[in-house]
């Protein structure tokens, strides 16, 4: 087995060298510094890593370990970031690896226009990302119940008015943002709808009734930020988070 | 949990300023997993396989240390996870304490009908075996059995 394989981070513009003088270099998973391997107007940001520890039989382990899980995604996550400090960026799934770099090589080859479509279409653009939560409005007004109630029906009249109003809550919160993700989506280049995350997965009490990336340019960006800043009623709480290198959108199909 | 957000407004956009450190796990997670080209490299790995949420879920499972080192504490907060963490000495005896009760309901219900040889009556207190005659002690939601050990899925 070769001393080393060949760890894929991202594809960039193959910019000329001396426009990078200043960069700093970037640590890559295991804190190796990464390295660009250039094809034409392509550039492979790739490192090295250790072919025991990147063998199928090892990521298929080490990806349910969410200690590694979670260095290598901050590690992937850097490099990305960082490459998008100084130019348009493809990000490559996580734990993509190759034998070595006359793989990577052919790889940049063979998808050329691909690739290069891809630059295209995010350069000079960023992705933001924008999460809706449904506020919970305690000082509503119940329903009334009357002096004379029974006790068990005032109960289920108090329990059946907190429902209907957490249900209500919550049509009003994935309204505001339906309303939210027109005007955003009107300030962005392009924009892609995910699952809300479940709320145990996001930690949050509230329900998630938006999560979208955008793709903007910088008026966009500053555009953006003024809407979540404005956030989006009392219903609905936006969060922001970015800029992110356009994971989103920097894809290889071809897509208008 | 922290959220990769930044200040909100600000005078200038500059795309392409570091985000702060504490961006959430699960963002980033989102991303270079489900997101990014997706290329068949030399080395097979099927990130489809993976379910973020299980992820989290084993983590709690396995390691409930290492998460809260890691600042992941979303289940303390959970009520239907957070009750379960007697120890096991102490849960022992709550057990043992509810079959005790149990068999001896049984008993008065039976009219003290004679129990099958080495029957839990007569069987000292310490005794490890579980009776295989009681009834299924009730659920006792307050006290789930112990959620550290590694679970299917």
């Amino acid at each position: 087995m070769a001393d080393s394989v060949v760890y894929l981070y991202a594809v960039t513009d193959a910019a000329p060298a001396e426009e990078r003088t200043d960069e700093p270099v970037l640590a890559g998973v295991d804190g190796v510094p990464v390295r660009r391997v250039v094809s034409g107007d392509l550039a492979a940001v790739v490192s090295s890593v250790d072919p025991t520890r990147f063998s199928e039989e090892a990521l298929r382990r080490s990806l349910e370990d969410l200690q590694w899980l979670e260095r290598t995604a901050r590690a992937h996550d850097a490099v990305v970031a960082g490459v998008a400090r100084s130019g348009p960026v493809a990000p490559v799934r996580l734990a993509t690896v190759y034998l070595d770099d006359e793989n990577v090589h052919a790889l940049l080859d063979e998808r050329a226009a691909e690739f290069t479509a891809a630059l295209d279409r995010i350069r000079g653009r960023t992705e933001w990302g924008v999460k809706g939560f449904a506020v919970r409005s305690e000082g509503d007004t119940s329903p009334q119940v009357t002096e004379d109630s029974k006790p068990g029906t005032a109960y289920l009249m108090r329990r059946r008015a907190e429902r209907d109003r957490a249900a209500r809550g919550l049509q009003d919160a994935a309204e505001a943002a339906e309303a939210v993700h027109q005007e955003m989506s009107a300030l962005a280049v392009a924009s892609r709808r995910y699952q809300p995350q479940d709320p145990r997965l996001s930690g949050r009490h509230e329900e998630m009734v938006l999560n979208v990336a955008y793709l903007v340019n910088e008026a966009g960006a500053e555009a953006l930020r003024r809407l979540v800043g404005q956030q989006g009623g009392q219903n609905l709480r936006l969060e922001l988070t970015g800029p992110w290198a356009p994971y989103s959108f920097a894809t290889l199909e071809e897509q208008a | 949990m922290t959220s990769g957000g930044l200040p909100l407004p600000r005078s200038r956009a500059r795309p392409t300023e570091p985000r702060q450190e504490s961006t959430n796990l699960a963002d980033i997670l989102e991303r270079v997993l489900d997101k990014g080209i997706v290329i068949a490299g030399d080395i097979r790995v099927n990130l489809l396989d993976i379910e973020l949420l299980t992820i989290k879920i084993r983590l709690l499972v396995a390691s409930v240390d290492k998460a809260r080192e890691m600042g992941i504490d979303w289940w303390e907060h959970d009520p239907t996870l957070s009750s379960g963490r007697g120890d096991l000495a102490e849960q022992n005896r709550l057990l043992r304490e509810r079959v005790d009760e149990l068999e001896a309901g049984r008993a008065t219900e039976l009219g003290g009908s004679p129990p099958a040889a080495g029957s839990v009556e007569a069987a000292p207190d310490d005794s490890a075996e579980p009776p295989r005659r009681a009834r299924k002690p009730e659920r006792r939601p307050e006290r789930p059995t112990e959620r550290r050990r590694p679970r299917d899925g």
